[in-house]
């Protein structure tokens, strides 16, 4: 997963760029802003949070309507924004499900019958186990696994065939032929709470699910699935910052997976209405709160934009596909 | 939870209790057979990754549906066929009617023309046909109480509501 | 307590009245909830302080709690999930025209309900919430079979048609995605049926639908609209509420326990229900009007949702959608909920929990004073509130998701609720299936997974070993009630 990243200097740049060029198209009645997952989950916190930092800073005339349209791992919030093309007034957050939800299902949507607005951040998975396992590094727990009898070991995670089972699967190779039994739960913060009361061996929660466990002392962090390791780095715990994770890689694991945290909008929508969400996007976060957001939450704060966004999705629903085509997780 | 009908009503009996338990036990077998049919596709054993397969538990489901309806239908069948309860009168199915109809046409009508002037349309024409009231009473009483709706849902909890034509023009 | 001294401010009164109201409204209409109103006006709250933020927001939770009952006891419409149960008997008391009491019960055992889970959770919070820690998938298909054998004997007809009514229910909510393999159930390539049939649509059609297309056979009369409006029903209820003492008891003890573990305010209510009805000793009256069984899911339900914040605020798990959206809250306003918040934000909890306790006398005071003008609008004649019901419904079934396929489900909910109820199938079984239907069936496959099909989890340590046979004693009760009551009628037929 080669990534390009552009940091948030670039996006302050950027904004600067576009800021006297107002564009000249602006919704004329309040915006649907859809999430295809439910509430409380890492999507929702986000647009949530994005729709109150619009109206803390008044950065749109018109009212943003929130709505979850979880149905399905999300198949129902996309066909509802496929279903309304060139309709200007309709964006969606997408996590993972924009590529894992058709080709798991087979449900009639791609990616491509959206128009790309701005990717807002990468969403890190972290490999965590309950902090009394006797398991201190990535390497010894994986051992331990390849050590043990054949689905010994229980993952937790959140959805069947999205991201965290996909990763599973990639930590199956080198478990040497061992697999997990994973269990599949309705949402992250359910998840982070079966590994805290030892239901399951470990999960792969994104950071803002679990961090207030580890915080408490009750799950730790064993490796970071990107390639380098997080940027953060004041402490969380007493003696532990985001920043000190060893990457997966670091650790003998070599796994490397991100989550898309990226807004499309209807397709067929003019150059104008696109420019007017990129630029209430690149608004959003260059708000304080954003950034205070993106430290809580341990986000890899890659921005993208344009055609560029339009690659990275492009590879990402390759990987997506490869992935899963080696998982037999896809739809027949 | 309405079990005195017929107490006044003295209209000729439409259908039975016992036809109607066998026509209702028919469609329950027939809803039970798809279930049956859609678990077997997805597998109703064990499998390796998933555990109990997806069709698992919607199979044996469907079979107790099945199983339970027919017991129903055989009750129902050795039953005498003369005499037995009356499931409606006709005088009885023609009210029931009188509000069913209105109201699919009420669901199909709001999809096009909004649900705040279908409402308002509705309330107004059920009060005429059924309480007599005059349409220049229905009219205010249907066209406050979409409005106290719009005001709620559109302006207030910005939940959006299926609109028509006439929220078009006015911009929303 | 600092906390009431935080509370007490004339502006954070202020908006704890504008919250509960605010609720209640929502609470009033179907298809609209707490976390609507809350994701609303959280916007709002960035230029207060947290914990006026907090107070505001947790009174919408109250006031929804209890606006959820009158719909539900006026004209058979739950309001929320978690009022359903409420119009078993609520609604047969408004048809006889003691919509005041049963108004007034409600409200009361909400009240009584919220006031224990609150005493819990500032008593016992850290105690609880280790114990909500011990609850895995096991334990959890064991909390759900246990709310299913309390309530499976709720039919009183043929044991045959109340199986096939639960089962339908089953059948009912496994449709759309399986979330354990990620398959599409019996969507047969319809777009639609992805996210399945929906519990509220389902239910404002059986009996919101259902009952007026009921009512309109026997000709145009709520019978309810023959209420007498009796200024002092509040005080006379009063006085009957006492004896109830032990059914209150035990279902405040069902709902802090469902609240925490989370299993939520829904099954709570339930669960309330059914063993109010079986331990009553007038549990065969049940169903037509007793007052009991509206304390009991009332009480179950508000001790639930009220407890649900418990695990919310300590775990960082939402018990309820509206939880959710407040821990989405409490990120805003840069607080991170989990173990740590009763120890770093102290003004805040404490503040929170004091809210809990005035928020819920400002509630009661307020739905109290409102309970002659509720029972008056059974005074309304049929042929006005009839299809502002209907509208009401189709409202509420759209809003839900959103949907019009909604819509045209519950008026096909509808038409099975008036067959159903005249055939004698019971309803509530049903219902109770598609609420908890999924739930029960994606604990039961997780457990299989972790113990790789060993059906031993169930009884692999004390505490699902315990829910467990209570389970199972409460299944065989009704069963061998049935065969007696089975021989009775062959006897006499």
């Amino acid at each position: 997963m080669r990534i390009k990243k552009l940091l948030l200097g670039m996006v302050a740049l950027a904004a600067l760029a576009v800021a006297p060029a107002q564009a000249a198209w602006e919704p004329t009645r309040p915006v649907t802003f859809l999430i295809p997952a439910g509430t409380g989950g890492g999507a929702d916190q986000m647009a949530r949070f994005i729709d109150g930092v619009v109206k803390k800073h008044n950065l749109m005339r018109q009212n943003l309507i929130v709505v979850n349209k979880a149905g399905g791992a999300g198949a129902e919030g996309f066909l509802d924004i496929k279903g309304s093309p060139k309709d200007p007034h309709k964006i969606i957050i997408t996590l993972s499900n924009l590529f894992t939800t058709p080709l798991a299902t087979g449900t009639p949507f791609n990616w491509k019958d959206l128009t790309p607005v701005a990717m807002l951040a990468l969403d890190q998975f972290v490999l965590w186990v309950n902090a009394e396992s006797p398991h201190k590094t990535a390497q010894e727990y994986l051992n331990a696994v390849k050590a043990g009898a054949d689905r010994q070991y229980k993952m937790g995670g959140t959805g069947s065939k999205q991201e965290d089972q996909i990763i599973t699967v990639a930590l199956e190779r080198v478990t040497g032929g061992k697999k997990f039994t994973y269990v599949p739960f309705a949402g992250g913060g359910a998840v982070a709470v079966q590994l805290v009361g030892k239901h399951v061996d470990s999960t792969v929660n994104n950071p803002i699910e679990a961090v207030a466990q580890w915080k408490a002392g009750a799950l730790r962090p064993l490796c970071l699935f990107d390639a380098k390791r997080s940027t953060y780095t004041d402490k969380v715990t007493s003696t532990m910052a985001w920043s000190d994770i060893p990457t997966c890689k670091e650790s003998g694991v070599n796994v490397e997976y991100q989550m898309l945290r990226g807004i499309f909008a209807a397709g067929g929508i003019t150059k104008d209405q696109t420019d007017f969400y990129v630029n209430l996007m690149t608004k959003v976060m260059q708000t304080p709160d954003w950034r205070t957001f993106m430290e809580q939450g341990a986000f890899n704060p890659t921005v993208l934009t344009g055609n560029e966004y339009r690659k990275w999705v492009e590879t990402a629903e390759k990987t997506h596909f490869d992935l899963m085509k080696e998982a037999d997780f896809l739809h027949k | 939870m309405s079990g005195h009908d017929g107490d006044t009503d003295n209209s000729p009996r439409l259908v039975s209790v016992r036809t109607m338990d066998i026509v209702v036990a028919l469609v329950l077998i027939a809803a039970a057979g798809v279930v049956i049919t859609d678990s077997l596709r997805l597998g109703v054993r064990w499998r390796p990754i998933e555990g109990p397969a997806a069709g698992y538990f919607p199979f044996y489901i469907g079979l107790i549906l099945a199983l339970s309806s027919a017991v129903t239908l055989i009750r129902a069948v050795m039953d005498k066929p003369a005499g037995g309860q009356t499931f409606v009168t006709k005088k009885a199915f023609g009210q029931v009617l009188a509000v069913l109809i209105p109201l699919i046409v009420y669901i199909v009508v709001l999809g096009f023309i909004g649900i705040y002037v279908a409402s308002a349309i509705y309330i107004a024409l059920f009060m005429w046909h059924f309480g007599k009231y005059p349409l220049t009473k229905g009219a205010p009483i249907g066209i406050a109480i979409s409005l106290v709706l719009f005001l709620m849902f559109e302006v207030w909890f910005l939940v959006p509501l299926p609109k028509g034509p006439l929220e078009e023009m006015l911009g929303y | 307590m600092g906390g009431f001294l935080v509370v007490l401010s004339p502006f954070n009164l202020m908006l704890m009245l504008v919250g509960i109201l605010l609720g209640v409204i929502i609470g009033v209409l179907p298809g609209l909830g707490g976390a609507n109103g809350v994701a609303i006006l959280l916007p709002l709250t960035f230029s207060m302080s947290p914990t006026s933020a907090i107070i505001m927001l947790s009174c919408i939770y109250w006031g929804a709690l209890f606006g959820g009952a009158i719909t539900s006891i006026l004209f058979n419409i739950p309001g929320e999930p978690w009022s359903v149960a409420t119009t078993f008997d609520g609604h047969p008391m408004a048809r006889k025209g003691r919509a005041d009491e049963a108004l007034t019960a409600a409200f009361t055992s909400s009240f009584v309900g919220a006031l224990v889970a609150v005493l819990v959770i500032t008593f016992l919070a850290p105690l609880v919430a280790k114990f909500a820690l011990k609850f895995g998938p096991a334990e959890f298909f064991a909390v759900q079979f246990l709310t299913f054998a309390s309530f499976i004997g709720m039919g009183k007809g043929s044991p045959f048609k109340t199986l096939a009514s639960m089962t339908l229910g089953f059948a009912l909510a496994s449709v759309g995605l399986d979330s354990v393999t990620g398959q599409l159930r019996m969507t047969f390539g319809t777009a639609e049926l992805l996210t399945g049939f929906k519990f509220l649509v389902a239910v404002i059609g059986l009996f919101g639908i259902g009952e007026i297309l009921g009512s309109m056979e026997t000709g145009l009369a709520f019978t309810g609209a023959h209420a007498r409006l009796r200024l002092n029903a509040v005080l006379e209820t009063w006085k009957k509420l006492p004896q109830y003492w032990m059914t209150s008891l035990r279902s405040c003890i069902i709902g802090c326990w469902m609240g925490i573990t989370p299993g939520g305010a829904t099954p709570a209510s339930f669960m309330s229900y059914g063993l109010a009805k079986r331990f009553s000793k007038d549990g065969h009256k049940f169903g037509t009007g007793q007052i009991e069984g509206v304390i009991a899911p009332e009480t179950g339900a508000h001790a639930a949702g009220t407890s649900a914040l418990l695990p919310m605020l300590t775990l960082g798990i939402p018990g309820s959608p509206t939880a959710a959206v407040l821990l989405g809250g409490l990120l805003i306003w840069g607080l991170q909920p989990g173990p740590l918040l009763f120890i770093e934000q102290k003004d805040f909890v404490w503040g929170l929990i004091a809210s809990m306790y005035l928020g819920n006398i400002v509630g009661l005071v307020i739905v109290l004073t409102c309970v002659p003008l509720f029972a008056a609008i059974l005074r309304v004649p049929f042929s006005i509130i009839a299809p502002v019901i209907m509208v009401i419904c189709a409202v509420g079934a759209y809003t839900i998701n959103n949907a019009m396929f909604d819509v045209w489900m519950m008026g096909v909910f509808g038409v099975i609720g008036y067959l159903f109820n005249k055939l004698k199938y019971p309803l509530p079984p049903m219902v109770l299936a598609l609420v908890l239907g999924d739930m029960a069936e994606s604990s039961f496959r997780q457990s299989m997974l972790l113990s790789q099909g060993d059906l031993s989890i169930f009884w692999s340590n004390g505490l699902v070993g315990t829910i467990f046979g209570l389970g199972v004693i409460l299944l065989f009760w009704p069963v061998i009630s049935w065969l007696m009551g089975m021989a009775r009628q062959g006897k006499t037929a």
